[in-house]
This record gives structure tokens, sequence and C-alpha cells, in this order.
């Protein structure tokens, strides 16, 4: 009887909290579709601060729309009709106005520019922004480094509404670095609150707030599923964006996010693979927006400090066995650069990136290959990172294959995303393929973080050369004194240098593909690949 | 006086008496006749295959690539141009082995600890059914991936990780029957007859529990195809450019949406077809076995 | 009773003990370095090894799981590197999302296997029988993701059916007030229901996926469980006693054959939120199962740590429960006990 009951009672409860009211049909809570964007990409934020540890690059995106720069970049029209930002214009953003002068340049801000919260930001702010970008290490003070912005004293508030910057020497990218994503201005007081003794900047906080004055606020924040904004209404730092909202979804799934911009439900997709954006591009139902990478390439680099690849005729055999055209074909569908197949390995201009002299010519390697005492081939490992399998996998599938033709044989090194710097740093990797783009489009400063023997962690070949490393030096002097002459000299002294020993082989230079709904304008083009929200529109 | 010895009943020898079983349980289930044939098929794909496959599997041609299936391929081409057909073929021999390796694994492992806990009892029952308890706390798919992440992902460490999250379900298996024939007369009489209990083991417990255990490792063995390819899916399975029927189908799954179906439809009908006649044939195995135990 | 809980509890303790070294151990094994990741892309090596001491990775693993151990017994898993937050916070927000997902797909494929199962062993033997053998074994021959994808492709893709695999709601819907964090019951409280419909559009497929997986163990355990219970004494006596035959099969021979079933429905549930982290990751679904895979090949320890802790922890708590439930619907067992 105890059971029966038990059972009836149980019945009895699942029974009652089913649904018992008639279908109540609320008014739509939906905000008008025109003012929504929705785009998705693969992965999300996870850290809205750049000077943060540890963010990643969506991470930077959050802190380009929701933070303001004292100055950002104009625009310009590429030849095939994309927008895109303009490396040589520099436009107000948080200052209104700039002077020069020989080793300083000093900013007015705003009058009338405020925080989310109300408070007006003013120089102290600034200083206090500066300071902390310089401090906290890591990439962020990494980066001002790169354009001679290294110690507090350079920052100066001379009073609420002037800031200026001294500096420590001449160096054409300090103006260029000052309008990347890294110098934001905080609230700095409302950081300071806080901020506790082990944490003086207050790096936990902005991790999960934006305390800043730019054109878009965070509502909400799901990690890893979704990301709310909702446009700062008193926005002063530039004209109001058209769109209100904007929600950013994360869908792993490439064919997912492809199927999801075909069939419409959403408006954006950040970053397709290649062969889907040469279809849609195709198909011509949805707009599609592509640009080379300034200042990218994806390469096969080689281990110049330990043999075989030591030897740079070796280097030069593989070099030559790449097979470039295949790559091109089946991997990029023809949307990318080719870096290879120029007349010879002299620099041609002061262009970069611009391709190289080898081609693929298997007799050529080969004979390389034997005149470095190789004929009967060798054994080594091919890495490549496992978060850029679309494109890193069947590079080196095609190249294991074309080198096994002239004797070298490769395991395939698949190394998960996490590990793949740790393993960049160490230096060890024999071969991999990989990608480097810098912010900052000159090749004085690709060549600088690659190819000098300073062995940045960039410089993943541990490439050593002292003659690199005087053009270079050269170079950068060079275009800080404004000797366009010398300039031009010992750029294509490094870049015809670098093609002869080949420490790393340019394969091609990518592009960046974005699809979206006809009904989407506004899509600029920025060096930090991230999507800008505030000059997109709806309809 | 009539003889009243028996006359002697035409002898049959035991293998013509399972076969005579084997062939009459096969007519009642036609399912588990299609199993056996499918079965044969794939063994012979995975000894034979390789030799009689029209394109090298690993040879890429960019400019046949993504061809859809034609008299030149019949499966088509994948991405870089390989001949699918050749692919699925050759794979088979691959997944092959991972399907029986790792059961030989697990039986090897699971079965002798098994055994020994029912037939011992004691500590050891004690300590094989902790370690058995401990796997089965875990999600074993993600214990798997831990297993491979950590240890990379090579074959022998993806069929280490499918035996490991398996053993608990041998172990247990096996004691059970270890347990049951403990005390059964012919043990008393290997141990009367002056053998070591080791020895009964491995020569008496062991063998009789074969058969049962047969028709759980036919299973296993479409499952250690299937979680081959679940950790291809996340990146942690055969290196590329190996042809293995989990990691096509993964990596062409990224292709269905733009229409090139048969880059994942082959390998994972094939896949399919393997898995299923791997289930179908436990089944059919079961019953010539044990056929008080149908299910 | 309460006696019987306790000791099945207490043998538990040894089975969560070996799990939490075993985790800990696997995820020190992973080949990452969380110093390198965390210290960003331009980082030195003297910068790395400033964090790896900050995160205190250098220090010796006894001590390290030592400090695991202190950190467990106050309740803190530690933070995740991927996301940023605490990971005892994502686990909560996660888990009902898996759990929902996890029980629809069960419900759906109860409903389905359950009546196949009895349909099957009614009809022994024949072309009935088998086809329903075949169908269930279908389901579970192919990878969990791969169905998952073909049901997209076909479903939402071609014909469009089926919502977009944005997740658990549609972004112009916001989820219903916090009470389960099961999205369904959630609305129903709030008596919302357009936002109940919406929610169910969503778990729709990646359910149906699930529930495919699932299918062959139940209906082959319902199958034989049903065969075994038709062929005993008393339902022989309900049908010499001119019974209907509907009133034999359901009323007298299902509830007796669905002991089993309940028992196997344990295992199938774990075996499903295994299944449900490649599900997850296909239908962008907010669970516990993607955060983890992503934490895995992340080598982020902690999150992956906490995942199996917590699913290890449900796991014993299920077993119990259905044991418990098992000695209610069974008296014999708890005669036994």
């Amino acid at each position: 009887m105890k059971r029966r009951d038990f059972l009836k009672s149980a019945a009895a409860l699942a029974g009652a909290t089913m649904v018992s009211a008639p279908a109540v049909f609320s008014p739509a809570k939906a905000q008008s579709r025109q003012e929504t964007l929705l785009f998705v990409t693969e992965s999300g934020p996870n850290n809205f601060d750049i000077h943060g540890v540890g963010t990643n690059r969506p991470g930077y995106e959050v802190s380009w729309n929701c933070y303001d720069r004292l100055m950002s970049h104009g625009v310009k029209t590429l030849p095939d009709g994309t927008a895109s930002y303009d490396r040589d214009k520099f436009t107000p953003e948080l200052a209104e106005e700039w002077s020069t002068a020989p080793m300083s340049i000093t900013f007015k801000l705003r009058r009338d520019a405020t925080f989310h919260d109300g408070t007006p930001i003013t120089a102290k702010d600034v200083k206090w922004s500066f300071d902390r970008a310089v401090t906290v290490g890591g990439f962020p003070t990494f980066q001002m480094k790169a354009g001679s912005l290294e110690k507090p004293e350079q920052f100066v508030a001379v009073d609420d509404r002037t800031f200026r910057v001294d500096f420590i020497r001449k160096d054409k990218l300090t103006m260029p670095d000052l309008a990347v994503i890294v110098p934001a201005v905080y609230h700095s007081e409302l950081v300071k609150k806080h901020a506790t003794e082990k944490d003086p900047w207050g790096l936990e906080y902005t991790k999960t707030n934006i305390a800043g004055g730019g054109a878009y606020k965070v509502r909400s924040w799901q990690a890893g599923s979704e990301v709310v904004y909702e446009r700062n209404d008193d926005w002063k730092s530039g004209p109001l964006p058209k769109i209100r909202r904007v929600i950013w979804r994360i869908i792993p799934s490439a064919g997912n996010r492809r199927a999801l911009i075909e069939r419409g439900d959403a408006d954006l997709s950040f970053d397709l693979p290649n062969k889907d954006f040469a279809e849609l591009k195709q198909a011509g139902k949805i707009a599609v927006a592509t640009t080379p990478i300034g200042n990218g390439i994806w390469y096969l680099g080689l281990n110049c400090k330990n043999p075989p690849f030591n030897d740079v005729k070796v280097r030069q055999a593989v070099a030559y066995a790449v097979p470039y055209q295949k790559i091109m074909d089946a991997v990029m569908y023809g949307l990318a650069n080719p870096m290879f197949g120029a007349e010879s390995n002299a620099a041609s201009s002061v262009a970069w990136p611009q391709p190289h002299g080898y081609s693929t010519d298997i007799a050529k390697a080969k004979a390389l290959l034997a005149e470095a005492g190789f004929p009967n081939g060798l054994e080594t490992t091919l890495s490549f990172d496992l978060g850029f399998a679309v494109i890193g996998e069947p590079i080196c599938v095609l190249v294991q294959e074309s080198l096994a033709q002239i004797g070298i044989k490769a395991t395939i090194n698949k190394i998960p995303g996490a590990n793949w710097r740790a393993e960049l740093l160490k230096k060890e990797l024999p071969m991999i393929v990989n990608f480097f783009s810098g912010w900052l489009d000159y090749p004085e400063y690709f060549f600088f973080w690659c190819y000098h023997g300073q062995n940045a962690v960039f410089n993943t070949m541990s490439y050593q050369d002292k003659e690199m490393d005087a053009l270079i030096d050269a170079a950068r002097k060079a275009a800080a004194e404004g000797d366009s002459a010398g300039y031009d000299k010992n750029v294509r002294g490094f870049i015809g240098k670098a093609f002869d020993e080949v420490p790393r082989i340019p394969l091609f230079q990518p592009y960046l593909n974005v699809a979206m709904q006809k009904n989407v304008s506004g899509y600029r083009y920025w060096f930090h690949r991230q999507l800008d929200y505030r000059t997109l529109a709806k309809g | 006086m009539t003889d009243l010895a028996p006359r002697s009943l035409p002898q049959s020898s035991a293998a013509g008496a399972t076969f005579r079983h084997a062939r009459y349980v096969i007519s009642e289930n036609p399912v588990t006749g299609v199993a056996f044939g499918l079965f044969v098929l794939i063994v012979l794909a995975a000894v034979l295959g390789p030799a009689l496959v029209p394109y090298d599997p690993l040879a890429s041609n960019t400019d046949a690539a993504l061809k859809p299936p034609s008299v030149q391929h019949w499966f088509g081409t994948d991405q870089l141009g390989r001949d699918v057909f050749s692919r699925v073929v050759v794979a088979a021999q691959l997944d092959f082995f991972i399907a029986v390796a790792s059961v030989a694994l697990v039986f090897v492992m699971g079965g002798l600890a098994g055994v020994a806990a029912g037939f011992f009892g004691g500590w050891t029952d004690r300590i094989v059914g902790r370690i058995a308890d401990t796997i089965m706390a875990f999600p074993l798919f993600v214990l798997a991936m831990g297993i491979v992440a950590a240890l990379g992902n090579t074959v022998q460490n993806i069929i280490l990780a499918t035996a490991i999250i398996n053993f608990p379900l041998y172990a247990r298996a096996a004691r059970a029957e270890a347990n049951v024939r403990r005390e059964a007369g012919f043990i008393l009489a290997a141990r009367l007859s002056g053998n070591g209990e080791l020895r009964i083991l491995l020569t008496q417990i062991l063998p009789n529990i074969m058969p049962i255990m047969i028709v759980q490792m036919s299973l296993t063995m479409g499952y250690a195809i299937l979680n081959a390819a679940g950790l291809s899916f996340i990146g942690l399975g055969v290196r590329p450019p190996t042809a293995e029927w989990g990691i096509m189908v993964a990596d062409g799954a990224a292709f269905m949406i733009s229409g090139e179906w048969w880059i994942a439809f082959f390998p994972g009908a094939a896949l399919m077809t393997a898995v299923f006649c791997f289930n179908l044939l436990g089944d059919g195995l079961r019953d010539i076995v044990d056929p008080q135990r149908r299910t | 009773m309460l006696r019987m809980t306790l000791k099945r509890l207490l043998m538990a303790v040894p089975s969560l003990v070996g799990v939490v070294i075993v985790t800990f151990l696997l995820t020190r094994a992973l080949p990452g370095d969380p110093a390198a990741y965390f210290a960003g892309p331009a980082a030195t090596k003297e910068a790395i090894e400033q964090i790896r001491v900050s995160l205190g990775l250098d220090k010796p693993l006894i001590i390290q799981f030592g400090r695991y151990l202190g950190d467990l017994a106050r309740g803190d898993l530690g933070n995740s590197l991927t996301t940023g937050q605490p990971v005892g916070k994502e686990i909560r927000e996660r888990l009902p999302a898996s759990a929902e997902l996890t029980l629809l797909g069960l419900v759906l494929s109860i409903s389905i296997a359950v009546p196949l199962g009895i349909l099957a062993a009614t009809r022994p033997g024949s072309l009935i029988d088998h086809a329903c053998r075949v169908l269930a074994t279908a389901g579970v021959s192919l990878p969990v993701f791969f169905t998952g994808l073909i049901l997209v492709y076909v479903f939402y893709y071609l014909l469009g059916w089926a919502p977009a695999p944005l997740g658990r709601l549609d972004v112009f819907y916001s989820p219903p007030p916090q009470v389960t964090g099961f999205y369904l019951i959630d609305s129903a409280i709030a008596r919302d229901g357009e936002l109940f419909l919406a929610s169910l559009k969503q778990l729709i497929l990646p359910a149906a996926t699930l529930g495919i997986f699932s299918l062959a163990p139940i209906a082959r355990m319902t199958r034989a469980s049903m065969l075994a219970v038709l062929a005993s004494d008393f339902v022989r006596t309900a049908r010499a006693s001119g019974l209907a035959p509907y009133t034999v099969i359901v009323t007298y021979a299902f509830r007796n054959a669905m002991i089993p079933v309940v028992t196997t429905l344990g295992m199938v549930f774990s075996f499903l939120l295994g299944a449900n982290v490649l599900v997850e990751k296909v239908f962008a679904w907010p669970g516990i199962g993607s955060f983890a895979v992503e934490a895995l090949i992340a080598s982020d320890f902690a999150p992956v740590q906490g995942f199996v802790l917590t699913m290890a922890v449900m796991y014993v708590a299920l077993n119990l429960m259905i044991d418990i439930l098992y000695g209610l619907i069974d008296p014999r067992v708890r005669i036994e006990a």
C-alpha cells in the first residue's frame, strides 16, 4: 500500500508543476531589428581590458569599442572599394587638436567628453592610463615600447585639458603608436576605487567592467556565449554610431556560422574560412569584404640555431621545394597575395610585404640539398597551431608531400593553441607554419620584431646576423630623421638579405574576410583586424 | 542374454556441432547473417584494401580538388584532391586495427583483473572494484580526451584511452563470471590435481569466460571507432594526413554546408556500416554462444 | 534505508578521492603551459617565469596538490584562464543548460525507445522485431557530432524547420527570471508561454541528437526485460484469466519490466553527460561540456578539474538516487538490502 501511495503522490506532484496557465503571448519584447546588429565569431573575449594579463584578441575588440584614445585614423578606399583605415592620416578622437614640437607633442582634450558614468574626462585620467600601459608589463607595455613610449616621466598632464608626451628619442612610430588600442583612456578614479595592494592598477576590476567613455558600453556578458553592447548616447569623440545595440554571439562551428549568414539569421560573420568566403562571393547574395592584412604574412619558418636548418643551403633547398601555387589554390582559394615567384630575391621597392624570388623547382631543391651534404635527405618535424588548423593543416600536408620528393621526411605535429606560444618561445621547433602581422604597417617595424638579433619572441626562427641588425637599425634611424634615401637603401638591403638567407619562407599575405547581409554598411578594415562597430549601419 | 550395451551414436565433432548451431542461428535471424557478411567484407578491405586501391590515399592533386563522384573518382575527391574512395578503403585497415587493438588490450587488462578479483576475492576484489568505480565516476569521453591530450595524439594513445575507459565494464563482467565458476566442479578437480591457483586462473577460468566476453568485445569494437571519431572532431585524433574514417568525417563535416557532401558522407557511411555491423555481430554471437542471454 | 544510504555514500568516497587525484595528475600532465598562455604573446622567458611563480606552478606537485585540496575545502575551484571567471561560478551558471538538454534528450529517447522495445518484445523474431533492432542500432552507429551536424544541415539549412543553432535562446528573447536555471521550468513558472515555446524550439535539435544516440541501450533493455517478464508465470496467469492483452502488457508486464530499465537509465544518463560535450560544441550550447572541452584544449587546469569533479559527484548522487528509487519501486530489493 505504501508503495502505491508514493507513486500516486509522485505523479500528482509531477502533474502540478506542468504548465497550467493558457499561453499568454506578451507583446514583442524585441527591440527594433533595424537598430540591433547581430554578429557571430568563433571565440569570444576572456577579458575586457587590453592591459589585462592574457587578454585574447576578441578582448581587444571590446577595448577598442568601449574605450577612447587620443587620436584615431582617417579612412581611405582600397582599389576594390572596401573602406580601410588610413595609416598616414590621423583624426581627432578624445583630443580635439594637437601640436608637435621637436621632442614632444601636446594634445588638447575635448571639453565635453565624459566617461560612461558622467564624470568629465581630464588629462589626469589620460596620464594615469598611459602610466598604467607602460607599467603593467606584458603585451601592452611591449606595444608601447614599439613607439618609444617607455617611461611614465614622458607623460605630463599640463592642465585639465592639456596632455603632453615627451619623446626620449625621435621615432617615426610614436604617432601611430598613440592611435593603437593600447593607450586607451581609463576612468582613473573609478578604477582606483577598486584597486588593492596586490592589484594597484585595478586589473581585476577592468577585466569584467568597462571603466571608459567610448561609444559603446557592455550591457551583459556570458563568457563563451555572448556579449551584448549598448550605445553610449552621450559619446562626443566622434559621430554617434547608428547601431543602438550590438549582440556578439559565439558559434564555434564554422559550418553553422555560414548557415546563419546564408539564411539571414546573423547580420555579419567575421572571419569565415576562405572557401566559404569565395563561394559566398560568387553566389552574390551576401556582401563580402576582403582586405589584405597589412604587414601580415603566413610563413614557413626554419630554425636557424640548430642543424640541419642552420645551413643556409638547406633552407634555400626547402624554399625551392614548397608547393606555392598548390597552397594558393587549395588552401586559400586564391584569396591571398602570393609572396613567391618574383623575378629575383632583390627587393623591388620598400613596400612590405613583397614577394621573394623562390618558386617551386624540385630539381634545384634536390641539387641544393645534395650540395649541403644531404644527398639522401633528412628527417624532421613540421608543426602548426591547432587554433589555425583550417589554414595550417592543409599547408603542412602539402608541404610534407612536396618535401618528401626531395628526400626530407617530415612528420606533422599538431600543437594546441595554448601550448603554441610556449613552444614558439622555446625556439626549438625545427620547422613551423605560422602567421605574423604587425599593427604598425612599416617594414622596419616588422623586421625589428622578426629578424633582429635582439631575438624577440616573434623572431621565432632565432635568426641572428650582425649585418641584418645593422641594416634594420640604420633604417629605423633614417625613418626617425626623415632621411628617405638612407631609408630606401637600408630597407631594400634588409629585405634582399632576408630573402637570400631565408630563415623564414613567406608563403602568402592572407586576406581578412567578413561576410555581411547586403543591408549592412560602414564596415572598415582596421590594422588590429577586429570589428569596429562605430561606423556600421543597417538598412 | 541380449546385449544391452548402448549402440554408439554417430560421432559428431565439436566444431561441426558449433557450425551447425551457428548456421541455425543465422537462418533464424537474417540480420545476423547480414552482419557476418559485412564483417567479412570489412576484414577483406582491411587486409587487401591498401594493395588494391586505384590512387595513393596520401597523394594530393589540387587541380582535381573537390570533385563530385565520377567514373575516375568513385567517391569524389577531397579539398586537397585526394581520392576519397582510396582513403576510405585504406582507412578500413587503420580503424579495424584501432578496434581490434583496443578490444584486445581491454580484454587482457579488464578480463585478467576481473577474473582475479572474482576468483581470489578479498583485497584483490576490493582494489579492482575501487579502480573500476573511480574510472566509472569520470565522464568517460572527457577522460579519454584528457588521456590523449596529456600523452599526445598518437594511435597508441587513442587505443590506450579507449581501453582504459572500457576497463570497468570488462572487469565487472569478468568478475561476475569468475565468481560463478569459482566453486564449480571442474575447478575443484583442477585444484585437487595439484594445479596452482594462478594456473587455474589462466588455463581454466579465462578460456571459459571468453565466449561471454566476445559479445561485449564486439560492441566495444564499434565503440572504439566512434571514440576515435569523437576525438578527431575536437582535434585530438590521429595526425594528418593519415586516412581514418573518424577524422575524415570530422574534417569533411565542414564541407557539408557548401554542398561537397561526399567528403563526409562516404567515410561516415563506412564508419556507420562498420559500427552497425559490430553491434549486430555482438547480438548474433550472443545468440550462438549463450542463447539464454538473448536480448 | 538511512543506513543503506550512508553506507553507499561512504563507499563512494574512495572513488571521489581517486577522481580528484587522477584529474589533478592528468591536468598537470597536459602539455600546455598556462604561464606562457597567461603571459601573453610578447612575453619573454623571464616574464613567463614570474607568472609561473605567481600562479604557484613552480612548486613541486605535492605542494600544489595540497593547495588545491585546501582550496577545494573552502569551495574554491580556481579561476579559468580562457574565460577569466571563477570556475565555481561558471559551472553553476552552465550546469542547468547541460542538465536541461540531457534530460530532454533522455525523455525524447525514452518516449521512442520504450514503445519500440515493448513492440519488439510482443512480437519476438518477427520483421518488426528486426526492424526495431536495426533502427535502434543505427542511431548509435554514427558519431554523435555527425548526427548533430546532419540534423542542423537538413532541418535548419535545407528545410528551415528548426531555428538557428544560436544557443539556448534566440537573440531577441531574454532568459526568464532564474529559479532553477532550466528555461523550460522557469518560463513555465513565470507563465510566459512565448518564452517557453522559444526555449523549447531551441532545445529540439540538440535533444534529438542526444536522444538518437541513446535509443539503442534503452530499447534493448526494455525488450529484454519485457521478454523475460512476458514469459513469467504471473503474466501467463493473467492471460489465462482472460484479461485483455492491453491490460496484461501495460498494467502488469510493463511495470515489472521497468525495473532493470530504470537502472539502465542511470548508466545512459551518465553516458549522455559525456556525449554532451560534442553536441554542445556543434550547437553552441552554453553548457559545461563545451566549457570543459575548450579548457582542455587550452590546457586550462581549473575548469577541467572542476568539471570532472562536478560530474563525478553528480554520478554518485544519481546512482544513489536510483538505488533508492529502485528500493521504493521494488520491495524485494529493500528486504534484501
